[in-house]
């Protein structure tokens, strides 16, 4: 019975407990920050796993992004849930007993498989070298399976179009938001402006090493996104008027310029997606910049939400 | 000169650069953009389908030079050719309906609905292409979660609280969906190391860990395709949201999941699912043309009853799963039969909901009970509508009557005559249907019809071709299609 071991026994513990206590939560509000806490010690046991990719993009955006349209919208609803009773016990017991049973039916099937799942872990190592990358994750992402990618990205910029067509036609072009944030918090004013040139300088620097370490565009993006939030929610500055044409610039310009990238591959002789050998790591470390930004401003905007005031 | 295997990339990365384009133009831009994508698409669609013809092969293209199963492979075979076609014909003809309504009139700010819907009918189609081209099933989750985003926003585009809440109702039935489907993927990847379908279909084996993920996403697949009893999230989707987008989702959106099931029952795991889960997929499919058909029957509001209309038709489709499921002559026929059905619903339905809309705009309201008189005030518009209505009850010559008579012939064929008695059954409730509508609009009331808008003639011309369209497809002769065997043969081969 190592260290380790009971660290990893503890994490286990706690995550469950947690995963009980989120359902257990009668309102709304706890139910989130345990969502949020939830998806923090998640990330820690991804990283236990050695699944570094996996755990910093569960900890940005399963726990932070998510986290904080949760708490927007858990906000906005506590006045409705005030005059609704909170969903009865046995509804909540039942979801407790669904989930169980799922957790319970795929541990069983991972156990009943013997020995090791196949994989193309190996493969997908072997082949890095070409790319100039080391982190075979980064390869996958962007070489191997460019073209999931790519639609990926189209998925964001729909799901972007789909938070703003909630909006009122009056208010289309408006700003996010029921009403600017007045900057009085002097605590997260402080932060505000402390912490966004430190995150700025740490996503940059996940960008650069996803190419040979565990990091890449979605998690640099998803740093630079909370970096904005943090300035807006402060009060520092307010969110952008959708139709100001910088950010239509900026959510189409990372989508625009993989795809455009994609089409000169045609010119190559492994066509559509590939990277010529010799600048295959600079161009791959340009799309991603470009792809960061967009992820960035796409990611800060669907928080953000449709608009709600005139520009 | 493009090689026609590129083709394959450039049917999904046109619409898509079309999305990226029409959102960084704005304005009046998305229209142009829409515009050009609906005739670029067109010739694609028109290229792969014709080369497939010619030269009775299918095409498939290696991303990046990447092979599975590390890479991925777009490959279109007859099934693709048919569904390319198909999505082209339709969404051409829905983007042309809709010009009319989705403005930006010059020199004037921005306007929201119709932004959205050029975007989002873009966005439709690069997910559908990728459903038709992908032959990964990670890829073709990409493609669920590209048909998911944009058809959600089309339910709600007019903004009306009613709408909100079946658009969200719609958005948790697909994402429940995509999980359970994203799951299955999970559970094979795991037991085989590939998603690709060609290299899954040599190693799946019946075993639990493919039962389990084969299981799971095809409850997520009918979930989004809305089999009986999972469909009470359509009606008020298809029924709430504007005419152009009702047609969009009820001819093709709830296709390309279908579409993404047989892929996965025949094409990735074939013969994996015994003879009685495909019994078990055809009775839920005969169980939504009986109680699809009767809410149908029920329903006092036009676009109700075709919402309704279309839970009834999806049902035919599933008896695909039975019928086709080995290589004998009679599973030919029903192969063609069911995609038939499934192309002929897409056509018809399409121009059965654009003339709703006409209706709709003309009268100022959809109440079957105030359509007396109304075929001398709208002749065009109803004769389309009649004309569509021939191809849902299955009447010659018409598209659904030869999808239904080649279903009727195989499953009697094959000694399954259960199967005919539902198919008998739900033409003639269709019959009921549709007459309601029909009879009252064609005898004619005591009073003229006062309408409150007038239509434009080329609007009611395009639903009047697509109705034609829908006849056309009767003119198909009543044996297995050359061209949707095309890549289908040699794979059965293989396997067995």
């Amino acid at each position: 019975m190592s260290l380790a071991l009971l660290a990893d026994a503890a994490l286990v513990l706690l995550v469950l407990g947690l995963a009980f206590w989120i359902n257990a939560a009668s309102r709304a509000f706890p139910a989130v920050v345990g969502y949020v806490a939830f998806g923090l010690l998640l990330a820690l046991a991804w990283l236990r796993l050695s699944a570094g990719d996996v755990a910093m993009t569960e900890a940005a955006v399963g726990s932070g992004v998510t986290g904080a349209v949760l708490i927007a919208a858990s906000v906005r609803l506590r006045s409705a849930e005030t005059e609704a009773p909170p969903p009865a016990l046995p509804l909540r017991l039942l979801a407790l007993l669904l989930s169980g049973l799922v957790t319970a039916a795929l541990a069983g099937l991972v156990l009943w498989t013997t020995g090791p799942a196949p994989s193309l872990a190996d493969q997908a190592v072997q082949h890095l070298p070409g790319l100039g990358m080391g982190n075979a994750v980064t390869g996958v992402l962007i070489a191997y399976r460019a073209l999931d990618t790519l639609l990926e990205k189209v998925v964001l910029l729909l799901a972007l179009m789909g938070i703003w067509s909630l909006a009122k036609d009056r208010y289309w072009g408006g700003i996010p938001g029921p009403s600017r944030i007045q900057p009085t918090n002097g605590a997260l004013i402080l932060l505000a402006r402390l912490l966004p040139p430190i995150g700025i300088v740490v996503a940059v620097y996940i960008l650069w090493v996803g190419a040979t370490d565990p990091g890449g565009a979605f998690q640099g993006g998803a740093i630079l996104a909370a970096m904005w939030l943090l300035v807006m929610l402060a009060g520092l500055r307010d969110a952008p008027a959708i139709s100001r044409p910088w950010v239509r610039l900026c959510v189409t310009v990372g989508p625009a310029a993989f795809i455009a990238v994609g089409l000169t591959g045609f010119a190559l002789p492994n066509g559509f997606l590939s990277y010529p050998d010799s600048i295959a790591k600079p161009l791959i470390i340009a799309v991603e910049s470009v792809l960061t930004l967009s992820i960035a401003v796409i990611l800060g905007l669907l928080v953000a939400g449709p608009p709600e005031r005139q520009p | 000169m493009i090689a026609p295997a590129a083709l394959l990339v450039l049917a999904i990365i046109l619409p898509a650069a079309g999305v990226v384009l029409a959102l960084a133009a704005g304005g009046r831009g998305a229209e142009r953009v829409a515009m050009a994508v609906i005739a670029g698409g067109a010739a694609i669609a028109l290229a792969i389908a014709g080369t497939l013809w010619s030269t009775g092969a299918p095409l498939s293209y290696i991303i990046g030079g990447w092979a599975p199963p590390l890479g991925i492979a777009l490959r279109a075979d007859g099934l693709s050719a048919f569904m390319l076609l198909t999505s082209a014909l339709v969404i051409g003809a829905i983007g042309l309906f809709a010009r009319a309504t989705y403005v930006q009139p010059a020199g004037t700010p921005e306007r929201r609905a119709p932004l959205v819907f050029w975007i989002m009918l873009m966005g439709v189609w690069t997910g559908l292409n990728a459903v038709w081209l992908a032959g990964d099933l990670f890829s073709l989750y990409v493609a669920l979660e590209l048909l998911t985003f944009s058809a959600v926003p089309l339910v709600s585009l007019e903004g009306k609280p009613e709408t909100l809440a079946a658009a969200l109702r719609y958005m948790l039935f697909a994402l429940i969906g995509s999980i359970l489907y994203l799951l299955g993927c999970a559970l094979l990847y795991g037991g085989y190391g590939t998603l690709d379908i060609v290299l899954l279909s040599r190693l799946a084996r019946p075993e639990p860990v493919v039962f389990v993920a084969l299981a799971l996403m095809t409850a997520g697949l009918a979930a989004k395709t809305a089999l009986f009893p999972l469909h009470l999230w359509l009606p008020p989707a298809h029924a709430g949201a504007p005419a152009a987008a009702s047609a969009l989702l009820s001819a093709l959106v709830v296709k390309g999941s279908f579409i993404l099931m047989v892929r996965l029952w025949f094409d990735s795991l074939p013969g994996i699912a015994g003879d009685g889960a495909a019994q078990f997929m055809a009775a839920l499919g005969s169980a939504a043309i009986i109680v699809g058909s009767v809410l149908a029957l029920r329903q006092e509001r036009l676009k109700l009853m075709i919402a309704y209309s279309t839970v009834a038709q999806i049902g035919y489709l599933f008896f695909l799963f039975p019928l086709a499921g080995a290589a004998g002559d009679w599973e030919r026929l029903a192969w063609t039969g069911g995609i038939m059905q499934l192309v002929a619903h897409a056509v018809a339905k399409a121009a059965m909901f654009m003339a709703a809309g006409l209706i709709g705009e003309a009268l100022g309201h959809d109440r079957i009970a105030g359509f007396a008189g109304l075929g001398r005030a709208l002749p065009v518009v109803m004769f389309a509508f009649g004309l569509a209505g021939m191809s849902l009850m299955g009447l010659p010559p018409s598209g659904g009557f030869v999808a239904k008579a080649m279903l009727l012939t195989a499953s009697i064929g094959e000694g399954q005559w259960w199967w005919a008695v539902v198919i008998m059954i739900g033409g003639l409730l269709a019959a009921g249907y549709m007459f309601r509508v029909l009879t009252p609009a064609l005898a004619g009331g005591a009073a003229p019809v006062i309408l409150a808008a007038r239509i434009s003639r080329p609007r009611q011309a395009i639903v009047l071709g697509l109705a034609i369209c829908a006849l056309l497809l009767g003119l198909m002769p009543l044996r297995p299609s050359a061209l949707l065997e095309v890549g289908r043969t040699t794979q059965a081969a293989e396997v067995r």
